[in-house]
């Protein structure tokens, strides 16, 4: 039993993390129609300047949101004059954030090495709590209550802003947006950082439990693309349920099939192309 | 000059370049040193795997984020086949272009349910499925040590290509003949058919074409070819690791097609030429590879989105105006 509870747990705050991840990934899209292949790198820098800042001065809130406004920064810079002149262009869309992607990790790679680095946990959630029994790191737990708040604010921010009706309205028709005087270009700015700054989150926020190395931008953005082809493209809703059931099916399916570990992943991602190609909550 | 005689004059010179291009890879062994002619081989390979791609990208519409899983999958079936049950090369590479095939019509049954960015996903999600089994299995492929010493091909039992002159001929030779072959699909009814698709989808349905049927022809036939590259580019280096199926491969064969120029099967190789030879050069003085490769992906998206066909094209276009 404690077994099941640790595994869930393990796999849930996994899947909280990819959800930050996706759910920048979905918002980009939902909005924009871009596929943004430098997500993986937003997720890495942000692990590697958390890293920077947490050594500077030994603050992690300060890591954490320094670190996640710097790359929501960069994100906003790569939006304004590299994507915004291949408005639903598809190849040059894909050219220019795999070439970032590609500059990216290698920037990484020249500043930080190869070696894996380690993060330590914020001091208020060092230990462990124990409770039936066992213990639990706390930090663990503070990763999927802070995730669940991070779901909330995005819902509050779709569904209860004057902001999000605005998104909303360029969702279902740009033009019309436009026309009513939404800032279009404005929200696609603004909606590119956010995304770039959640998927930061990720990458400080996992640093402690996954550490920060080379590598991880690829690995992020297929786990990333997963979560959306499960959960649906440009659905917060599904980037969240997407999210918690790769979390969970990486985690019990390297417990159980270490060797097969990417299969618990994949098939049921073939499955659900097959039964609902747009993904479980997806638009067609 | 009328214009029906401009076409002609255009064919004709065409057909000159082409017999010229002929020539001269003909003669290259006897100029050339073994380094060099190395690099010749490379580009051949690499132009037939970018040509396969421009199938899907350029004629039909449909670009892939995971191609080099055909690629990489050719190439671990001859290495496979050569070493485990040392079958030769009049064995192995039908046999390793019928698994592409085989492996493509899986992929393509799941990645044609979908379109646009959900399908760029989808195909980057499958082919890291091909990479994960190539760096998991490890008494199968090797893991991240991959497969060393693949025999080169004999083509008859004492009939080894031992010299680098006779393996050349040998790549030239099924180059050319995937080459035309890939020449003959895309000036076919076929071919048009898939232009048609990439114009418009609904008009092709409405005139009575099985749109999904054609595309995923097109899907197998293009991996077939881009299976055919990767088996030659397995008996070329002798080694196969997982990076032949890895995103880094997928996302530069693209490149090559679109800084070639998308749409014709002359850009293509005309890409994977100057990408083979600029990380040849630029290898030579720094490791810092990737920095260099990004930069081009943007500049090209920038500045050359019709690629280097393109930019010649309308170059020419100028010329005749003024």
């Amino acid at each position: 039993m404690t077994f099941w509870l640790v595994q869930a747990l393990n796999g849930i705050s996994y899947g909280v993390l990819l959800f930050l991840l996706a759910s920048g990934l979905s918002l980009i899209f939902g909005v924009m129609k871009i596929l943004n292949l430098t997500h993986g790198s937003f997720y890495l820098l942000g692990g590697y300047f958390g890293l920077v800042v947490l050594q500077e001065t030994g603050s992690f809130i300060l890591a954490v949101l320094g670190a996640s406004l710097a790359i929501a920064l960069i994100g906003v810079i790569i939006e304004r004059f590299f994507l915004r002149r291949f408005h639903l262009q598809q190849l040059p869309q894909v050219l220019v954030t795999f070439g970032f992607l590609f500059i990216f990790s290698d920037i990484a790679t020249v500043i930080w090495g190869a070696n894996p680095q380690t993060m330590p946990r914020p001091e208020l959630f060092a230990g462990s709590l124990q409770f039936a029994g066992f213990y639990y790191p706390t930090y663990r737990l503070f990763i999927i209550g802070f995730g669940l708040c991070v779901a909330t604010f995005l819902w509050w921010l779709q569904d209860g802003t004057r902001v999000g009706a605005m998104l909303r309205a360029s969702v279902d028709n740009e033009e019309i947006a436009r026309a009513l005087g939404i800032n279009v270009s404005l929200l696609f700015t603004l909606v590119f950082g956010l995304g770039a700054f959640l998927a930061a989150l990720g990458g400080v926020m996992g640093g402690p439990i996954l550490g920060v190395y080379p590598g991880a931008d690829f690995e992020v953005l297929l786990l990333g693309f997963v979560v959306v082809i499960i959960g649906g493209l440009g659905s917060l809703k599904g980037a969240l349920v997407g999210g918690l059931a790769v979390g969970l099916l990486d985690n019990f399916g390297k417990v159980f099939f270490p060797e097969l570990a990417l299969f618990t992943i994949f098939a049921p991602m073939a499955l659900i192309l097959a039964i609902r190609p747009a993904g479980l909550f997806g638009r067609e | 000059m009328s214009a029906a005689g401009a076409s002609s004059s255009v064919k004709s010179r065409g057909s000159a370049a082409l017999l010229l291009t002929i020539l001269v890879l003909a003669v290259l062994p006897y100029l050339l040193s073994t380094y060099y002619l190395g690099l010749v081989i490379e580009i051949l390979i690499f132009a037939l795997f970018a040509m396969s791609l421009d199938l899907l990208i350029g004629y039909t519409g449909m670009a892939s984020l995971g191609y080099a899983a055909y690629f990489g999958v050719a190439a671990y079936a001859v290495g496979l086949l050569a070493m485990k049950l040392h079958w030769s090369v009049w064995l192995a590479l039908p046999a390793a272009l019928i698994i592409v095939g085989l492996v493509a019509t899986l992929f393509g049954l799941l990645a044609l349910r979908t379109r646009g960015s959900y399908f760029l996903m989808i195909t980057l999600a499958l082919s890291q499925v091909a990479w994960g089994i190539a760096f998991g299995w490890r008494s199968l492929t090797g893991g991240d040590d991959g497969l060393p010493n693949i025999p080169r091909p004999e083509l008859a039992a004492d009939w080894p290509l031992a010299g680098d002159r006779s393996f050349y001929f040998f790549i030239l030779l099924l180059v050319g003949v995937g080459v035309l072959l890939l020449a003959h699909v895309v000036t076919s009814p076929f071919g048009f058919a898939l232009r048609g698709i990439r114009e418009s989808e609904t008009r092709m349905q409405a005139l009575g074409y099985n749109v999904w049927r054609y595309k995923l022809a097109a899907f197998i036939v293009a991996a077939v070819f881009a299976g055919l590259a990767g088996a030659l580019y397995a008996y070329y280096n002798r080694f196969v690791s997982p990076d032949y199926l890895g995103v880094f491969r997928s996302a530069e064969v693209l490149l090559m097609v679109i800084l070639g120029g998308a749409g014709t099967l002359i850009g293509p190789a005309i890409g994977a030429a100057v990408i083979v030879l600029l990380e040849n050069v630029i290898s030579a003085y720094t490791e810092r590879w990737l920095i260099v490769i990004g930069t081009i992906y943007i500049l090209v998206a920038l500045f050359a989105p019709d690629g280097i066909v393109g930019f010649v094209r309308d170059f020419h276009a100028r010329r005749a105006k003024s």
